[in-house]
Protein backbone atom coordinates (compact mmCIF):
# COMPACT_ATOMS: atom_id res chain seq x y z
CA UNK A 1 0.00 0.00 0.00
CA UNK A 2 3.21 2.17 0.38
CA UNK A 3 3.13 3.06 -3.62
CA UNK A 4 -0.74 4.13 -2.86
CA UNK A 5 0.12 6.43 -0.13
CA UNK A 6 3.07 8.42 -1.78
CA UNK A 7 0.76 8.28 -5.22
CA UNK A 8 -1.86 10.64 -3.05
CA UNK A 9 0.71 12.38 -1.15
CA UNK A 10 2.58 13.31 -4.20
CA UNK A 11 -0.71 14.04 -5.70
CA UNK A 12 -2.72 16.02 -3.30
CA UNK A 13 0.88 17.89 -2.22
CA UNK A 14 -0.45 17.49 1.26
CA UNK A 15 0.87 16.49 4.12
CA UNK A 16 -1.57 14.80 6.40
CA UNK A 17 0.70 15.21 9.58
CA UNK A 18 -0.37 18.47 9.97
CA UNK A 19 -4.12 17.51 10.66
CA UNK A 20 -4.51 18.26 14.43
CA UNK A 21 -7.89 15.93 14.28
CA UNK A 22 -10.34 18.97 14.85
CA UNK A 23 -13.14 17.98 12.87
CA UNK A 24 -13.52 21.40 11.18
CA UNK A 25 -13.05 20.50 8.15
CA UNK A 26 -15.92 18.13 7.72
CA UNK A 27 -18.22 20.19 10.36
CA UNK A 28 -18.56 22.89 7.42
CA UNK A 29 -18.63 20.34 4.53
CA UNK A 30 -21.82 20.88 2.85
CA UNK A 31 -21.94 16.93 1.68
CA UNK A 32 -21.60 15.97 4.45
CA UNK A 33 -24.03 14.06 5.08
CA UNK A 34 -23.96 11.82 1.76
CA UNK A 35 -20.57 10.91 2.60
CA UNK A 36 -19.50 7.69 4.38
CA UNK A 37 -15.90 9.50 4.78
CA UNK A 38 -15.98 12.60 5.79
CA UNK A 39 -13.24 15.09 4.86
CA UNK A 40 -10.74 14.65 8.39
CA UNK A 41 -11.41 10.74 7.77
CA UNK A 42 -9.67 11.17 4.57
CA UNK A 43 -6.49 13.18 5.72
CA UNK A 44 -6.52 10.47 8.87
CA UNK A 45 -6.51 7.10 6.30
CA UNK A 46 -4.29 8.51 3.76
CA UNK A 47 -2.18 9.10 6.94
CA UNK A 48 -2.64 5.21 7.95
CA UNK A 49 -2.30 4.45 4.52
CA UNK A 50 -5.46 2.85 4.11
CA UNK A 51 -6.50 4.42 0.67
CA UNK A 52 -8.13 1.02 -0.84
CA UNK A 53 -11.10 1.10 1.76
CA UNK A 54 -11.60 5.69 0.44
CA UNK A 55 -11.12 4.24 -3.49
CA UNK A 56 -13.90 1.89 -3.14
CA UNK A 57 -16.05 4.69 -1.70
CA UNK A 58 -19.02 6.74 -2.94
CA UNK A 59 -17.48 9.42 -0.63
CA UNK A 60 -14.95 10.30 -3.52
CA UNK A 61 -18.09 11.30 -5.63
CA UNK A 62 -19.42 13.58 -3.28
CA UNK A 63 -16.84 16.26 -3.30
CA UNK A 64 -18.40 19.56 -4.66
CA UNK A 65 -15.08 21.30 -4.80
CA UNK A 66 -16.54 24.13 -2.61
CA UNK A 67 -12.88 24.84 -1.14
CA UNK A 68 -14.69 25.31 2.36
CA UNK A 69 -12.58 22.78 4.30
CA UNK A 70 -9.37 24.57 2.65
CA UNK A 71 -10.43 27.96 3.28
CA UNK A 72 -11.29 27.18 7.03
CA UNK A 73 -8.85 24.27 7.93
CA UNK A 74 -6.92 25.50 10.79
CA UNK A 75 -3.84 24.31 9.99
CA UNK A 76 -3.33 24.67 6.15
CA UNK A 77 -3.68 20.49 5.52
CA UNK A 78 -6.14 21.63 2.10
CA UNK A 79 -8.48 18.19 3.03
CA UNK A 80 -9.92 18.63 -0.40
CA UNK A 81 -6.91 17.53 -2.14
CA UNK A 82 -6.61 14.56 -0.72
CA UNK A 83 -10.56 14.12 -1.66
CA UNK A 84 -9.58 15.11 -5.11
CA UNK A 85 -6.12 12.88 -5.04
CA UNK A 86 -8.07 9.26 -4.13
CA UNK A 87 -10.79 10.30 -6.56
CA UNK A 88 -7.89 9.94 -9.35
CA UNK A 89 -6.16 7.31 -8.38
CA UNK A 90 -9.00 5.48 -9.05
CA UNK A 91 -10.38 7.54 -11.86
CA UNK A 92 -7.14 7.88 -13.89
CA UNK A 93 -7.20 3.63 -13.93
CA UNK A 94 -8.61 2.45 -17.43
CA UNK A 95 -12.34 1.95 -17.49
CA UNK A 96 -12.80 3.45 -14.43
CA UNK A 97 -14.94 6.90 -15.18
CA UNK A 98 -17.68 7.61 -12.89
CA UNK A 99 -19.56 9.35 -15.41
CA UNK A 100 -19.90 8.37 -19.52
CA UNK A 101 -20.99 10.45 -22.09
CA UNK A 102 -24.41 8.27 -22.49
CA UNK A 103 -25.38 9.20 -19.45
CA UNK A 104 -25.85 12.71 -19.97
CA UNK A 105 -28.82 13.04 -22.06
CA UNK A 106 -31.21 11.58 -19.54
CA UNK A 107 -29.71 14.28 -16.86
CA UNK A 108 -30.11 17.31 -19.08
CA UNK A 109 -33.30 19.72 -18.82
CA UNK A 110 -34.12 22.88 -20.38
CA UNK A 111 -32.51 25.46 -18.16
CA UNK A 112 -29.07 22.98 -17.40
CA UNK A 113 -26.03 24.90 -17.85
CA UNK A 114 -23.15 23.49 -19.77
CA UNK A 115 -21.06 24.36 -17.09
CA UNK A 116 -22.57 21.51 -15.08
CA UNK A 117 -21.92 18.78 -17.63
CA UNK A 118 -18.11 20.01 -18.04
CA UNK A 119 -17.69 20.34 -14.09
CA UNK A 120 -19.11 16.63 -13.76
CA UNK A 121 -16.57 15.50 -16.37
CA UNK A 122 -13.69 17.20 -14.62
CA UNK A 123 -14.85 15.48 -11.68
CA UNK A 124 -15.80 12.15 -12.65
CA UNK A 125 -13.91 11.19 -15.55
CA UNK A 126 -10.20 11.10 -17.35
CA UNK B 1 -10.00 50.93 -20.57
CA UNK B 2 -9.63 47.57 -22.54
CA UNK B 3 -9.83 44.66 -21.16
CA UNK B 4 -9.19 41.07 -22.12
CA UNK B 5 -12.18 38.99 -21.79
CA UNK B 6 -12.83 34.90 -20.79
CA UNK B 7 -16.76 34.37 -21.57
CA UNK B 8 -16.33 30.93 -20.63
CA UNK B 9 -18.84 28.31 -22.66
CA UNK B 10 -21.92 28.78 -20.39
CA UNK B 11 -21.67 32.84 -21.65
CA UNK B 12 -22.12 31.92 -24.87
CA UNK B 13 -25.32 29.38 -24.27
CA UNK B 14 -27.34 29.62 -21.64
CA UNK B 15 -26.45 32.29 -19.83
CA UNK B 16 -26.19 34.77 -22.68
CA UNK B 17 -27.91 37.38 -20.92
CA UNK B 18 -25.29 38.18 -18.33
CA UNK B 19 -22.98 38.30 -20.56
CA UNK B 20 -24.48 40.98 -22.76
CA UNK B 21 -25.53 43.20 -19.98
CA UNK B 22 -21.78 42.63 -18.99
CA UNK B 23 -21.10 44.10 -22.28
CA UNK B 24 -23.40 46.99 -22.43
CA UNK B 25 -22.86 48.22 -19.19
CA UNK B 26 -19.25 48.27 -19.41
CA UNK B 27 -19.66 50.53 -22.62
CA UNK B 28 -21.94 53.34 -20.65
CA UNK B 29 -19.48 53.14 -17.59
CA UNK B 30 -16.54 53.59 -20.08
CA UNK B 31 -14.50 50.02 -20.59
CA UNK B 32 -14.54 47.80 -23.52
CA UNK B 33 -14.65 43.61 -23.17
CA UNK B 34 -12.47 42.60 -26.11
CA UNK B 35 -12.95 38.65 -25.99
CA UNK B 36 -9.63 36.92 -26.99
CA UNK B 37 -9.35 34.30 -30.05
CA UNK B 38 -9.84 31.04 -30.17
CA UNK B 39 -10.54 30.53 -26.11
CA UNK B 40 -11.67 27.08 -25.04
CA UNK B 41 -13.64 26.34 -22.14
CA UNK B 42 -11.98 26.50 -18.49
CA UNK B 43 -12.98 22.98 -17.73
CA UNK B 44 -15.53 24.81 -14.87
CA UNK B 45 -13.69 23.19 -11.77
CA UNK B 46 -9.96 24.03 -10.72
CA UNK B 47 -8.07 20.60 -11.24
CA UNK B 48 -6.80 20.48 -7.54
CA UNK B 49 -3.83 17.87 -8.44
CA UNK B 50 -0.44 18.76 -8.44
CA UNK B 51 0.18 16.43 -11.41
CA UNK B 52 -2.96 17.49 -13.66
CA UNK B 53 -1.32 19.28 -16.59
CA UNK B 54 -3.67 18.86 -19.77
CA UNK B 55 -6.41 19.81 -17.69
CA UNK B 56 -4.92 23.21 -16.61
CA UNK B 57 -3.91 24.64 -20.58
CA UNK B 58 -6.77 26.36 -21.75
CA UNK B 59 -6.59 28.62 -18.74
CA UNK B 60 -2.63 29.02 -19.38
CA UNK B 61 -3.46 29.75 -23.04
CA UNK B 62 -5.93 32.71 -21.96
CA UNK B 63 -3.79 34.30 -19.66
CA UNK B 64 -0.55 34.40 -22.63
CA UNK B 65 -3.31 35.47 -25.01
CA UNK B 66 -3.74 38.29 -22.36
CA UNK B 67 -0.31 38.90 -21.44
CA UNK B 68 0.70 39.61 -25.06
CA UNK B 69 -1.72 42.25 -25.74
CA UNK B 70 -0.85 43.82 -22.46
CA UNK B 71 -4.18 43.64 -20.78
CA UNK B 72 -5.69 41.96 -17.64
CA UNK B 73 -7.61 39.10 -17.99
CA UNK B 74 -11.33 39.96 -17.02
CA UNK B 75 -14.11 37.19 -16.46
CA UNK B 76 -17.77 37.11 -15.41
CA UNK B 77 -18.35 33.84 -14.59
CA UNK B 78 -17.83 32.75 -11.14
CA UNK B 79 -16.52 29.20 -12.02
CA UNK B 80 -14.50 30.61 -14.83
CA UNK B 81 -13.16 32.96 -12.79
CA UNK B 82 -12.04 30.65 -10.00
CA UNK B 83 -10.29 28.09 -12.59
CA UNK B 84 -8.03 30.65 -14.34
CA UNK B 85 -7.09 32.55 -11.15
CA UNK B 86 -6.08 29.48 -9.61
CA UNK B 87 -4.25 28.59 -12.70
CA UNK B 88 -2.53 31.90 -12.91
CA UNK B 89 -1.63 31.20 -9.09
CA UNK B 90 0.08 27.74 -10.09
CA UNK B 91 2.18 29.56 -13.01
CA UNK B 92 3.48 32.13 -10.36
CA UNK B 93 4.09 29.42 -7.88
CA UNK B 94 4.69 25.70 -9.29
CA UNK B 95 7.45 25.47 -10.89
CA UNK B 96 6.56 22.17 -12.05
CA UNK B 97 3.53 23.17 -13.53
CA UNK B 98 5.44 26.01 -14.88
CA UNK B 99 7.62 24.17 -17.18
CA UNK B 100 5.08 21.36 -18.08
CA UNK B 101 2.57 23.93 -19.34
CA UNK B 102 5.45 26.14 -21.00
CA UNK B 103 6.80 22.64 -22.94
CA UNK B 104 3.26 22.07 -24.07
CA UNK B 105 2.26 25.42 -25.35
CA UNK B 106 5.52 26.66 -26.91
CA UNK B 107 4.72 29.91 -26.37
CA UNK B 108 6.68 32.80 -27.91
CA UNK B 109 7.72 33.62 -24.74
CA UNK B 110 6.77 31.30 -21.39
CA UNK B 111 4.58 32.54 -19.50
CA UNK B 112 4.81 32.39 -15.62
CA UNK B 113 1.55 34.13 -14.04
CA UNK B 114 2.40 37.60 -15.65
CA UNK B 115 -1.24 38.53 -16.34
CA UNK B 116 -3.66 40.09 -13.84
CA UNK B 117 -6.89 38.16 -13.54
CA UNK B 118 -9.66 40.20 -12.12
CA UNK B 119 -13.56 39.45 -11.87
CA UNK B 120 -15.74 42.28 -13.44
CA UNK B 121 -16.97 43.22 -10.23
CA UNK B 122 -13.43 43.74 -9.22
CA UNK B 123 -12.98 45.88 -12.52
CA UNK B 124 -16.48 47.96 -10.77
CA UNK B 125 -14.88 48.43 -7.54
CA UNK B 126 -10.90 48.80 -8.60
CA UNK B 127 -10.76 50.37 -11.85
CA UNK B 128 -14.36 52.31 -12.05
CA UNK B 129 -14.80 52.53 -8.71
CA UNK B 130 -18.46 52.20 -6.72
CA UNK B 131 -18.58 55.78 -6.25
CA UNK B 132 -18.33 56.22 -9.92
CA UNK B 133 -20.75 53.73 -10.51
CA UNK B 134 -23.53 55.42 -8.14
CA UNK B 135 -23.13 58.66 -10.25
CA UNK B 136 -24.16 57.00 -13.42
CA UNK B 137 -27.06 55.37 -11.95
CA UNK B 138 -29.84 56.47 -13.63
CA UNK B 139 -32.74 54.33 -12.44
CA UNK B 140 -31.53 53.55 -8.85
CA UNK B 141 -33.38 50.47 -7.10
CA UNK B 142 -34.36 52.86 -3.82
CA UNK B 143 -35.85 50.42 -1.04
CA UNK B 144 -35.14 47.49 -2.82
CA UNK B 145 -34.01 44.32 -0.77
CA UNK B 146 -31.05 42.50 -2.85
CA UNK B 147 -29.47 39.37 -0.97
CA UNK B 148 -25.61 38.88 -2.73
CA UNK B 149 -25.22 35.65 -3.19
CA UNK B 150 -21.35 34.65 -3.15
CA UNK B 151 -21.51 30.47 -3.17
CA UNK B 152 -17.72 29.31 -2.92
CA UNK B 153 -16.06 30.03 -6.06
CA UNK B 154 -15.56 33.91 -6.21
CA UNK B 155 -13.85 34.01 -2.33
CA UNK B 156 -11.85 30.52 -1.88
CA UNK B 157 -9.47 29.90 -0.92
CA UNK B 158 -8.91 33.46 -0.23
CA UNK B 159 -5.26 33.38 -0.74
CA UNK B 160 -5.58 32.43 -3.95
CA UNK B 161 -8.71 34.83 -4.84
CA UNK B 162 -8.11 37.79 -3.03
CA UNK B 163 -10.93 39.31 -3.91
CA UNK B 164 -12.33 39.91 -0.42
CA UNK B 165 -12.94 38.85 3.08
CA UNK B 166 -13.68 34.99 2.29
CA UNK B 167 -15.40 35.09 5.63
CA UNK B 168 -17.28 38.56 5.75
CA UNK B 169 -17.44 39.68 2.19
CA UNK B 170 -18.41 43.37 0.78
CA UNK B 171 -17.57 43.65 -2.85
CA UNK B 172 -21.60 42.69 -3.93
CA UNK B 173 -22.93 44.63 -0.95
CA UNK B 174 -21.07 47.48 -2.29
CA UNK B 175 -22.44 47.08 -5.70
CA UNK B 176 -25.88 46.75 -4.46
CA UNK B 177 -25.53 49.94 -2.46
CA UNK B 178 -23.89 51.56 -5.87
CA UNK B 179 -27.07 50.52 -7.43
CA UNK B 180 -29.07 52.32 -4.79
CA UNK B 181 -30.82 49.13 -3.18
CA UNK B 182 -30.58 47.49 0.44
CA UNK B 183 -28.18 44.84 0.69
CA UNK B 184 -29.34 41.90 3.42
CA UNK B 185 -27.05 40.40 5.38
CA UNK B 186 -27.49 36.27 6.05
CA UNK B 187 -25.39 33.80 6.72
CA UNK B 188 -25.26 31.34 4.25
CA UNK B 189 -24.33 33.66 1.41
CA UNK B 190 -20.81 32.54 1.33
CA UNK B 191 -21.80 28.41 0.96
CA UNK B 192 -22.22 25.77 -1.68
CA UNK B 193 -25.52 26.12 -3.91
CA UNK B 194 -24.74 22.57 -4.69
CA UNK B 195 -22.82 23.29 -7.95
CA UNK B 196 -22.50 20.26 -10.16
CA UNK B 197 -24.11 18.14 -7.54
CA UNK B 198 -27.10 18.40 -9.18
CA UNK B 199 -26.46 15.79 -11.97
CA UNK B 200 -25.27 12.97 -9.71
CA UNK B 201 -26.61 13.65 -6.16
CA UNK B 202 -30.23 15.91 -7.08
CA UNK B 203 -31.16 15.76 -3.14
CA UNK B 204 -28.11 17.53 -2.16
CA UNK B 205 -28.17 20.15 -4.63
CA UNK B 206 -32.08 20.61 -3.32
CA UNK B 207 -30.82 20.74 0.38
CA UNK B 208 -28.01 23.27 -0.53
CA UNK B 209 -29.76 25.23 -2.57
CA UNK B 210 -33.05 25.45 -0.31
CA UNK B 211 -31.12 26.18 2.73
CA UNK B 212 -29.59 29.46 0.53
CA UNK B 213 -32.79 30.94 -0.40
CA UNK B 214 -34.65 29.68 2.66
CA UNK B 215 -32.15 32.41 4.96
CA UNK B 216 -32.24 34.89 2.39
CA UNK B 217 -35.92 34.73 2.19
CA UNK B 218 -35.87 34.91 6.45
CA UNK B 219 -33.45 37.91 6.61
CA UNK B 220 -36.18 39.51 4.04
CA UNK B 221 -34.62 39.43 0.69
CA UNK B 222 -36.82 40.58 -2.07
CA UNK B 223 -34.37 39.45 -4.71
CA UNK B 224 -30.72 37.41 -4.97
CA UNK B 225 -28.47 37.78 -6.80
CA UNK B 226 -25.28 36.05 -8.31
CA UNK B 227 -22.48 35.70 -10.68
CA UNK B 228 -22.78 32.55 -11.67
CA UNK B 229 -24.78 30.21 -13.84
CA UNK B 230 -25.00 27.19 -12.02
CA UNK B 231 -25.63 28.66 -8.31
CA UNK B 232 -28.76 30.28 -11.05
CA UNK B 233 -29.81 26.80 -11.83
CA UNK B 234 -29.72 25.57 -8.40
CA UNK B 235 -31.05 28.88 -6.91
CA UNK B 236 -33.55 28.98 -9.13
CA UNK B 237 -34.64 25.11 -10.41
CA UNK B 238 -34.10 23.46 -6.56
CA UNK B 239 -34.58 25.66 -4.16
CA UNK B 240 -37.81 25.45 -4.42
CA UNK B 241 -38.47 29.33 -3.30
CA UNK B 242 -39.73 31.77 -5.46
CA UNK B 243 -37.80 34.73 -5.13
CA UNK B 244 -36.11 35.53 -8.01
CA UNK B 245 -32.41 35.12 -8.66
CA UNK B 246 -31.09 37.36 -11.15
CA UNK B 247 -27.74 38.16 -12.84
CA UNK B 248 -25.58 41.05 -11.27
CA UNK B 249 -25.31 42.07 -14.44
CA UNK B 250 -28.93 42.32 -15.28
CA UNK B 251 -29.68 44.72 -12.44
CA UNK B 252 -26.49 46.53 -13.14
CA UNK B 253 -28.07 47.42 -16.93
CA UNK B 254 -31.18 48.21 -15.42
CA UNK B 255 -29.47 51.04 -12.96
CA UNK B 256 -27.49 52.72 -15.29
CA UNK B 257 -31.16 52.90 -17.89
CA UNK B 258 -29.78 50.41 -20.38
CA UNK B 259 -32.54 48.40 -20.59
S1 LIG C 1 -9.90 21.14 9.64
FE1 LIG C 1 -7.74 20.70 9.15
S2 LIG C 1 -6.76 20.21 11.12
FE2 LIG C 1 -9.01 20.07 11.41
S3 LIG C 1 -9.48 17.88 11.02
FE3 LIG C 1 -9.75 18.96 9.08
S4 LIG C 1 -7.78 18.74 8.06
FE4 LIG C 1 -7.43 18.26 10.21
S1 LIG D 1 -14.22 21.07 -1.02
FE1 LIG D 1 -15.22 19.07 -1.01
S2 LIG D 1 -14.54 18.06 0.86
FE2 LIG D 1 -14.07 20.24 1.08
S3 LIG D 1 -15.84 21.13 2.16
FE3 LIG D 1 -16.23 21.36 -0.04
S4 LIG D 1 -17.39 19.53 -0.64
FE4 LIG D 1 -16.46 19.11 1.37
Amino acid sequence: MADLKEQVLTTSGVNPLKCMRCGKCSGTCPSYDSMEYHPHQFVYMVEKGDIETLMKSESIYKCLSCFACIERCPRGVEPAKIVEAVRLAVIRQQGQNHLKPQQIPAMLDEELPQQAIVSAFRKYSK
Amino acid sequence: MTFSYFPGCTLKTKAKELDRYARISAEALGFTLEEIPDWQCCGGVYPMAKNEIASKLSSVRALASAKQKGQALVTLCSACHNVIKQVNNDMKTDSNIVLKANNYLKLDEPYQGETEVLHYLEVLRDKIGFDNLKAAVKNPFTGKKIAAYYGCLLLRPGKVMQMDNPENPKILEDFIRAIGAEPVLYSQRNECCGGYMTLEDKPTAQNRSKAVMDNAEEYGAEMVITACPLCMYNLTKNSGSNIPVVYFTEILAQALGLE
